[in-house]
């Protein structure tokens, strides 16, 4: 009696796979094509708190060098000093090594101003390791410290 | 192939001026290059294709679809990337069976291409013992397939060569029985008889003449599966135990020479079915509708259009089940070898025996009338059962929940 089940149950379970896989051609793909055939970016699908690359916005970065003092692994270097022009404290260099960063955000924690922040882009790949250090401040210029307005 | 010859030769005065067994041999030999170069390659590039596309939609991915236009063009890149690689000779390896094992697999695999009809005139040869010739150029790539793997010099190989050569053998058993089968219905081995004694529509195709030959239908089909060492049977090359199988060591060009074999051997299968079964290139009515359409009135163009009509209704045939095939591949598991043999011994062998006997009776003593009915009635089943497989496809379809998307290009 099994030999007749064997072949019936054969027969049945092929017949039922057969109508699954031939389902499938007409079920949508699940692959998203990632770098360039996405329908929006993929940095836009991210989580909003997402740890990404560290963004600096100069204007508002008190030069306090906290965040440089935090991170663990010394990828934050802040050059700041006395400009003997202008007499006053002012900021010549702000730079992130992201080949060193590990994204552990205790940067962003003491920053009084929310300056240094994490953003959602994460795609680093490179074929020279040094364009991976951001430089915040460009071409020499001097940014003079934020100081909060008092009240 | 004969009565195109001559009406070639009665077209064209400069045929005329050679001796005929000139015309007809160099024909042969310029339709058999043809077939080779223009059909097989082409044929092994495109399967290649569609097979990685079907497997991504089953698996619920896209397959590939960059290079060229929805990646068109990635068989001809892989097989650029295969040509360029060295030909390596294990040191070890046996060097004159090592080198001229391919051709064996090769030749075993294209010899088989010269018997079969791709319409009513367009067969390379046509000759009274047309199916027993494919039966000896299967057992022919049997030996390339062991020499490989034994030439090899290598453990993999060896067992791949091994199996491949026990799952041969043993196939062959209920294939040719089967074969055997169709040999009685129609009382002739030659292919174009065989192809004669069917129709063009569903009720004369032999799968539906009677239970037995509907059962010998799926016994030939799973026998040829074995035999072309495809999925679920492909023990020989099986990747998670034996690297690659039987063509473990090889690389370059030789390697390309069995890949285009594996794929020859899928059109082989779907044809020599089509042929057995499902009619042929018989195409009823529709030749003379398209020579009507056209309004041709050269013979010559009349037997072209005849001809063209014919060759593609036998490659739609001949392709849906290389389709079937390529799904199969992808659905089923991979069988261990003694559940192998325990299909093939215990029960492909018997059934097919039973059919065999049950054959030689119907053909003694059932009358035409009989037949009629018995066509009929299968004729029905067999729409019902496509029917049926359309319902649940939808019904796993509605059951999954899943988003459609028809477009298979996306």
């Amino acid at each position: 009696m099994s030999y007749l089940g064997n072949i019936v149950s054969s027969v049945q379970t092929v017949f039922e796979g057969l109508t699954i896989t031939f389902s499938h051609l007409f079920r949508e793909p699940m692959t998203i094509q990632y770098p360039d055939r996405t329908p929006i970016p993929v940095k836009d699908t991210l989580p909003l708190r997402y740890r990404g690359f560290l963004d600096v916005q100069t204007d508002i970065c008190t030069g306090c060098t906290l965040c440089q003092k935090a991170c663990p692994i010394d990828c934050i270097l802040i050059e700041a000093g006395k400009d003997p022009e202008l007499g006053q404290r002012v900021m010549t260099r702000f730079a992130v090594d992201l080949s060193k960063c590990m994204y552990c955000g205790l940067c962003t924690e003491p920053c009084p101003t929310g300056a240094i922040r994490f953003t959602r882009e994460f795609e680093a790949a490179t074929y020279d390791v040094k364009t991976l250090v951001r430089e915040y401040i460009l071409n020499g210029e001097k940014i003079v410290p934020y100081k909060a307005p008092k009240k | 192939m004969e009565n195109f010859i001559t009406n070639m030769i009665a077209q064209c005065s400069w045929l005329q001026s050679l001796p005929k067994w000139v015309v007809v041999f160099g024909f042969q030999i310029f339709f058999s290059v043809l077939i080779l170069f223009a059909f097989v390659a082409i044929f092994a590039m495109l399967a290649g294709y569609v097979e990685r596309r079907v497997a991504g939609r089953i698996q619920s991915r896209i397959g590939p679809n960059r290079v060229g236009p929805q990646g068109i063009l990635q068989s001809l890149a892989d097989g650029i990337k295969v040509f360029l690689k060295e030909d390596v000779v294990p040191t070890a390896a046996d060097p004159i069976l090592f080198r001229i094992a391919p051709y064996f697999v090769f030749v075993g695999m294209f010899l088989a291409f010269v018997a079969i009809p791709f319409s009513a005139q367009w067969v390379i040869s046509d000759f009274n013992l047309g199916i027993f010739y494919l039966l000896a150029c299967e057992a022919l790539v049997v030996i390339g397939i062991v020499m490989s793997g034994w030439a090899s010099n290598n453990k993999w190989s060896l067992i791949g060569g091994m199996r491949s050569a026990a799952q041969i053998v043993s196939y062959e058993v209920p294939v040719s029985l089967t074969i055997l089968m169709i040999v009685l219905w129609c009382g002739t081995m030659d292919i174009q008889q065989i192809i004669l004694s069917q129709g063009p529509m569903p009720w004369h195709w032999h799968v539906f003449q009677n239970p037995f030959l509907f059962i010998g239908f799926f016994i030939f089909f799973i026998g040829s599966l074995a035999e072309g060492n495809r999925m679920p049977f492909d023990m020989p090359e099986a990747e998670s135990e034996l690297v690659s199988g039987y063509n473990t060591e090889y690389s370059g060009f030789r390697f390309i020479i069995f890949f285009f074999a594996e794929f020859a051997n899928l059109y082989l299968i779907g044809a020599i079915v089509t042929i057995l079964f499902l009619g042929g290139w018989q195409a009823g009515v529709l030749p003379e509708f398209f020579v009507s359409i056209f309004g041709a009135e050269n013979p010559w163009i009349v037997a072209l259009i005849k001809n063209f009509t014919q060759l593609f209704v036998f490659q739609a045939k001949a392709l849906v089940l290389v389709f079937v095939i390529i799904q199969l591949r992808w659905t089923l598991p991979r069988v261990r070898v003694d559940q192998l043999m325990a299909l093939c011994w215990k029960y492909l062998v018997p059934i097919s025996f039973v059919n065999l006997l049950a054959i030689s009776f119907w053909v003694v003593f059932v009358p035409e009338i009989g037949t009629k009915i018995t066509a009929g009635v299968m004729t029905t089943f067999g729409a019902i059962i496509f029917i049926y497989f359309f319902y649940r496809v939808y019904w796993q379809l509605k059951f999954s929940k899943a988003k459609i998307r028809m477009n298979p290009f996306s």
